[in-house]
C-alpha cells in the first residue's frame, strides 16, 4: 500500500507569537485505511486535519497528497478534490437550501458535465441512506442527517480520502450512529481512505490505527488494541480508554484469561461469555 | 407543615403553534415532582419533548394545559410569580457559550444578578462565589469572553446562571462538545454547586454513562409523554425499553444484555462497569459452588 | 414568534407554477407589478387580484399563508392607508388640527392599501414557489449581460443564495438567545424606548458574533468543496425553457396591456 497522505515535520503557528499548534509532525496515511486521532480540546488535532487539504499551510515543513506539495497554490484543486473534509457544525457547511442542490455544490465547482453531476448526487446520496431526502430543505432535517448530507457532499467530489473532523460532536447517539454508519458505507462501497477525529473512545475501536494528539505532537501511535494498553499514559493526557477494555482489564486483573483486543461491545461480550461457558464445562467435567 | 416539593408539575400539556397547519404536541399530560435536593437525569431523544418540559419550569413556556408549581406557587399565576419563578429556577440552555455578549467576563456573569435588582455589594458577592464554582479565576474577570477558549466560555456562561443562586438548577446538555477531562471537570462544577447551595439540579443529557454515576433519580420522556420515572438501576433494568425508544444505554447494561443474549445470566439493573465487573466475578464464583 | 416569519421561505411543491422556469416567473412578476402600477381603477385593481388569486390556486399554496407573509407589514401598510387618507381634495369629512380626512383621501388610503397587499402577496407567491437557487440562479442569468462590464454578477447572486439559506437558521438562532436571556431576567419588552434599545444588546450581540462565526466555518467548507468563484462552474440543472414558459410570458404580456387599455378607458 502507498501513502496518500504525508507530512513532513511539520510545524504551524496561527500567529507569530501564538505558540505552535503543531510541532514537528511526521506522519503518513496509508491509502485505503482507516485513522481515528484522539485528543483533548487544543490538542492540535483540528490543525492537523486542516493541513491535509491546504485549508492550512505549514509554517516550517510540507504536507504531501499524493506526492504534491499541498503549498503549490497550481495544484489547489487537484488536492482539494482528492481530500474531502468534513466539519463539526453541520450548519455551517451545508450551503444550497435543498439537499441534492447543495451535493450538487462541489461537482459543479469543479465544472462537471450535468449529466455526470446528477449521476454522482445520487450515487452519494444513496451511500448516506438520504436519497428519499434529496427535495427536502436542510434546516428541516435532524442534525444527523444534515450530517449525512455534508458527507454526501464531499462523496459526490469523489475524492479518494474524507477527513471527518469531530463529524459527531453536536450530535445525539441516534445522529452518531448514523453518522457513523454512512463512513462506514464509505468505507465499504468505495475504499476511501478515512482519518476521523474525534474525543468519543467508542468511534476509535474499529479503526486500524489510532493516533494520539498532544500538544501539537503525536504522543501516540498504533493500533486501538496497542494505544488502549496504556490506560496511565491515555489518562495523562486528558483521556480515557473505552468501558470494554476497562472492564477486560478488571476481569484480567482477577484472573480471568481474556483477549483484550475485544473492543466492541459485541466482541467483549462474546470473549467474556467464551470463557465463562468453557469454565463452567470445565468445572462440570472435572466434577466426581 | 411539611415543606412541599420544589417542583410539583400537574398534567401539563403543551401544543405549538396552536391552529395552525404546523400544530405539533409537544407534551402530554406530564405529572411529576421533585424534591428539593435531587439530582435528577432528564432523558429522551431529540423531539421527545424533554426541552420543551424545562422551559415550563423558569415560564419560558406558558403550559397549553396543567399547571407548574415551583416551591408550592403557581407560575402562571401573575407576573410576579413568574418573575420569582425566572430567579429561583436558573435554566443554562444547550451550548450557553453563544449567549455572551458582555465586554467582560465579570459583567458578564453579573447580568443576572443586575436583573433582579440587587445591590452592587450583594452582585459583587455573587459573581465571585459563581465564578469560584466554575474555577473562572480572577485575572480572567477583566477580558473580553471572546478571547476565552471554548471551555472557559462555556464555564463563564454557567456562571452567568449560578450567579442567580437558583434553588432549581436545570442544564440542557452542558457536557456537549467537551473532552472528556471537559466533562468531568464541568460535571465536578455542577455537584459543587449543589453540595455548596443544596440546589436541586436537573441534568438534560445524551449521555448515559455520565449521568449513571451522578442521578439519583432519572426520568424519560417519550412522544411528548413522560414514560419512565425511578432509579437509574430501576430505570436501566428496563433497557430494551429504552433502546426501543431510540435511546442509548450505558455502555455496561449494553454488555450485560449482550452477555444475558448469549446465555449468560446477568441480574438486570446493571449501569456501570465496576458492578459488571462485581456481577460477573460473583456468577463466575457460584458456578464453581454449585 | 419569529418562527412565523416566512420571508423567503419555499414551499416544494410540482404544480404548474412550481414547475415554470424561474426567469419566466420573474418577468411574469414584473409585469404583474407594472401592471399594478399602471392600474387606476377599482377594475384595474380587481384584474391584478384575480391574476394572483388565479396563481395562487394553480400553485396550491394557500391564501392563509399568503396573509400570514403579510403578517410583519401590517404596521407600513396601515400607516401607508392613514398617511394616503389626509392627503385627498374636496370637501372634507372630518377636520382636526391641521389634517382633514376626505373622501377621495380615503378612496386612495385603500387603493394604496390594496397595492402594497397585491404587490407584497405576489412576491411572496413567487419566492413560495421557487427555490431560493433557482430564483438567485435566474436572477444571475438574467443579469448576465451584466458581466460584460464586469460587474461581479455570479457573486452577488451567490450571496443572496446563501443568505437566503441562512435566514430559517438564523431566525432558530434568535429565538433560542432570546430565551437564553430571559432565563438569566432579560426583560425584552418593557421599560421606555432608549431602555429597550439598550435591552436589545444581549440578542444582538451574540447574533453578530455567531453570524461571524458561521460565515467563517461557512467560507472554510465551501474553499474545501472547490469553491473559486463563477469561472468553470457547470450547474446540474441547467433550465431550459419550455413551451409553458411562452404562455406564461404571454400572459403576463397580456396582463399589462389590459391594465393599460383599463387606464386608457378610464374604467
Amino acid at each position: 500500500m502507498s501513502e496518500i497522505i504525508r507530512f513532513e515535520n511539520v510545524s504551524f503557528a496561527y500567529d507569530e507569537n501564538a505558540p505552535e499548534a503543531l510541532r514537528g509532525v511526521s506522519l503518513g496515511i496509508e491509502r485505503g485505511s482507516f485513522t481515528a486521532v484522539l485528543g483533548h480540546n487544543g490538542s492540535g488535532k483540528s490543525t492537523l486535519a486542516k493541513h491535509m487539504n491546504a485549508i492550512l499551510l505549514p509554517t516550517r515543513g510540507r504536507v504531501l497528497v499524493n506526492g504534491t506539495d499541498t503549498a503549490d497554490e497550481s495544484a489547489l484543486l487537484k488536492i482539494r478534490s482528492t481530500v474531502g473534509m468534513v466539519f463539526q457544525n453541520p450548519d455551517n457547511q451545508i450551503v444550497a437550501s435543498i439537499v441534492e442542490d447543495d451535493v450538487a455544490f462541489a461537482p459543479e465547482n469543479l465544472g462537471v458535465p450535468s449529466a455526470e453531476i446528477r449521476r454522482r448526487v445520487d450515487a452519494a446520496l444513496e451511500c448516506v441512506g438520504m436519497y428519499d431526502y434529496r427535495l427536502h430543505a436542510p434546516h428541516l432535517l435532524s442534525g444527523g442527517q444534515k450530517q449525512r448530507v455534508a458527507i454526501a457532499g464531499v462523496i459526490a467530489m469523489q475524492p479518494e480520502c474524507i477527513v471527518l473532523d469531530e463529524p459527531t460532536a453536536m450530535l445525539d447517539p441516534a445522529g452518531r450512529r448514523e453518522v457513523l454508519s454512512a463512513v462506514e458505507a464509505m468505507r465499504r462501497e468505495r475504499g476511501m481512505t478515512v482519518v476521523l477525529i474525534t474525543h468519543h473512545m467508542d468511534e476509535c475501536v474499529g479503526a486500524d490505527r489510532l493516533l494520539v494528539m498532544s500538544g501539537g505532537e503525536v504522543a501516540m501511535d498504533g493500533t486501538p488494541h496497542e494505544v488502549f494498553s496504556h490506560p496511565a499514559e491515555l489518562h495523562a493526557l486528558g483521556l480515557t480508554v473505552p468501558d470494554t477494555r476497562l472492564l477486560l482489564d478488571g476481569l484480567a486483573a482477577e484472573g480471568w484469561d481474556l483477549p483484550a483486543d475485544a473492543l466492541t461491545v459485541s466482541e467483549c461480550a462474546r470473549v467474556i461469555a467464551d470463557f465463562m461457558l468453557k469454565e463452567k464445562r470445565e468445572k462440570c467435567l472435572h466434577r466426581p | 407543615m411539611p415543606t412541599p416539593p420544589i417542583i410539583q408539575v400537574e398534567g401539563l400539556s403543551h401544543v405549538y403553534s396552536r391552529g395552525t397547519p404546523f400544530e405539533k404536541t409537544a407534551l402530554e399530560n406530564v405529572s411529576l415532582s421533585v424534591e428539593a435536593g435531587a439530582l435528577v437525569g432528564v432523558i429522551g431523544h431529540t423531539g421527545s419533548g424533554k426541552s420543551t418540559f424545562v422551559q415550563h419550569l423558569d415560564g419560558l413556556l406558558i403550559p397549553t394545559a396543567g399547571r407548574v408549581l415551583i416551591g408550592g406557587e403557581d407560575i402562571a399565576a401573575s407576573k410576579d410569580a413568574l418573575r420569582r419563578a425566572r430567579f429561583r429556577v436558573g435554566l443554562v440552555f444547550q451550548y450557553p457559550e453563544y449567549q455572551l455578549f458582555e465586554e467582560t467576563v465579570y459583567k458578564d456573569i453579573s447580568f443576572g444578578p443586575r436583573n433582579m435588582g440587587l445591590s452592587e455589594d450583594d452582585i459583587d458577592a455573587r459573581v465571585r462565589e459563581a465564578a469560584g464554582f466554575v474555577g473562572v479565576g480572577e485575572e480572567l474577570f477583566s477580558q473580553s469572553p471572546i478571547d476565552l477558549s471554548g471551555g472557559q466560555k462555556r464555564r463563564v456562561a454557567i456562571a452567568g446562571v449560578m450567579a442567580m443562586r437558583p434553588e432549581v438548577l436545570v442544564l440542557d446538555e452542558p457536557t456537549a462538545g467537551l473532552d472528556p477531562r471537559g466533562r468531568e471537570q464541568l460535571l465536578a462544577n455542577v455537584l459543587d454547586y449543589r453540595a455548596a447551595t443544596g440546589a436541586t439540579v436537573l441534568l438534560v443529557t445524551h449521555s448515559m454513562d455520565e449521568i449513571a454515576r451522578i442521578a439519583t433519580r432519572l426520568v424519560v420522556f417519550s412522544e411528548g409523554r413522560l414514560a419512565m420515572d425511578g432509579t437509574p438501576e430501576q430505570v436501566f433494568s428496563r433497557a430494551a425499553e429504552l433502546r426501543g425508544m431510540g435511546l442509548a444505554v450505558p455502555k455496561a447494561t449494553e454488555i450485560a444484555l449482550e452477555l444475558k443474549s448469549l446465555g449468560i445470566a446477568v441480574p438486570d439493573g446493571i449501569y456501570t462497569i465496576d458492578r459488571l465487573r462485581e456481577a460477573l466475578l460473583r456468577l463466575e464464583r457460584g458456578s464453581g459452588d454449585a | 414568534m419569529l418562527k412565523d416569519i416566512t420571508l423567503g421561505q419555499y414551499f416544494p411543491g410540482d404544480t404548474i407554477v412550481h414547475r415554470l422556469d424561474a426567469r419566466t416567473k420573474i418577468i411574469c412578476l414584473i409585469a404583474y407589478i407594472a401592471a399594478l402600477f399602471t392600474a387606476k381603477t377599482w377594475l384595474g385593481y380587481a384584474l391584478a387580484l384575480a391574476a394572483l388569486v388565479t396563481v395562487s390556486a394553480l400553485s396550491r399554496i394557500k391564501p392563509a399563508a399568503l396573509l400570514r407573509g403579510l403578517k410583519p407589514l401590517w404596521f407600513i401598510v396601515i400607516f401607508t392607508g392613514a398617511v394616503n387618507a389626509l392627503y385627498g381634495t374636496g370637501e372634507p369629512l372630518a377636520e382636526f388640527w391641521i389634517f382633514k380626512i376626505t373622501e377621495s383621501g380615503i378612496l386612495q388610503g385603500i387603493r394604496m392599501m390594496l397595492r402594497i397587499m397585491l404587490l407584497v402577496c405576489g412576491t411572496f407567491l413567487l419566492t413560495y414557489t421557487t427555490s431560493p437557487l433557482n430564483l438567485t440562479d435566474a436572477i444571475e442569468s438574467l443579469l448576465s449581460p451584466l458581466k460584460r462590464l464586469h460587474a461581479p454578477v455570479h457573486e452577488v447572486a451567490m450571496m443572496m443564495s446563501i443568505a437566503l439559506r441562512f435566514i430559517p437558521t438564523l431566525i432558530e438562532e434568535t429565538d433560542r438567545i432570546i430565551s437564553a436571556q430571559k432565563a438569566r431576567g432579560a426583560a425584552f419588552d418593557t421599560g421606555k424606548l432608549t431602555e429597550r434599545a439598550r435591552a436589545l444588546l444581549p440578542l444582538l450581540v451574540p447574533l453578530f458574533v455567531s453570524a461571524f462565526r458561521r460565515a467563517d466555518e461557512l467560507a472554510t467548507a465551501m474553499e474545501c468543496r472547490c469553491y473559486h468563484g463563477g469561472e468553470g462552474r457547470t450547474r446540474m440543472k441547467t433550465p431550459r425553457l419550455a413551451p409553458r414558459d411562452g404562455w406564461a410570458m404571454a400572459l403576463g404580456a397580456l396582463l399589462v396591456l389590459a391594465a393599460a387599455a383599463l387606464r386608457r378607458a378610464g374604467i
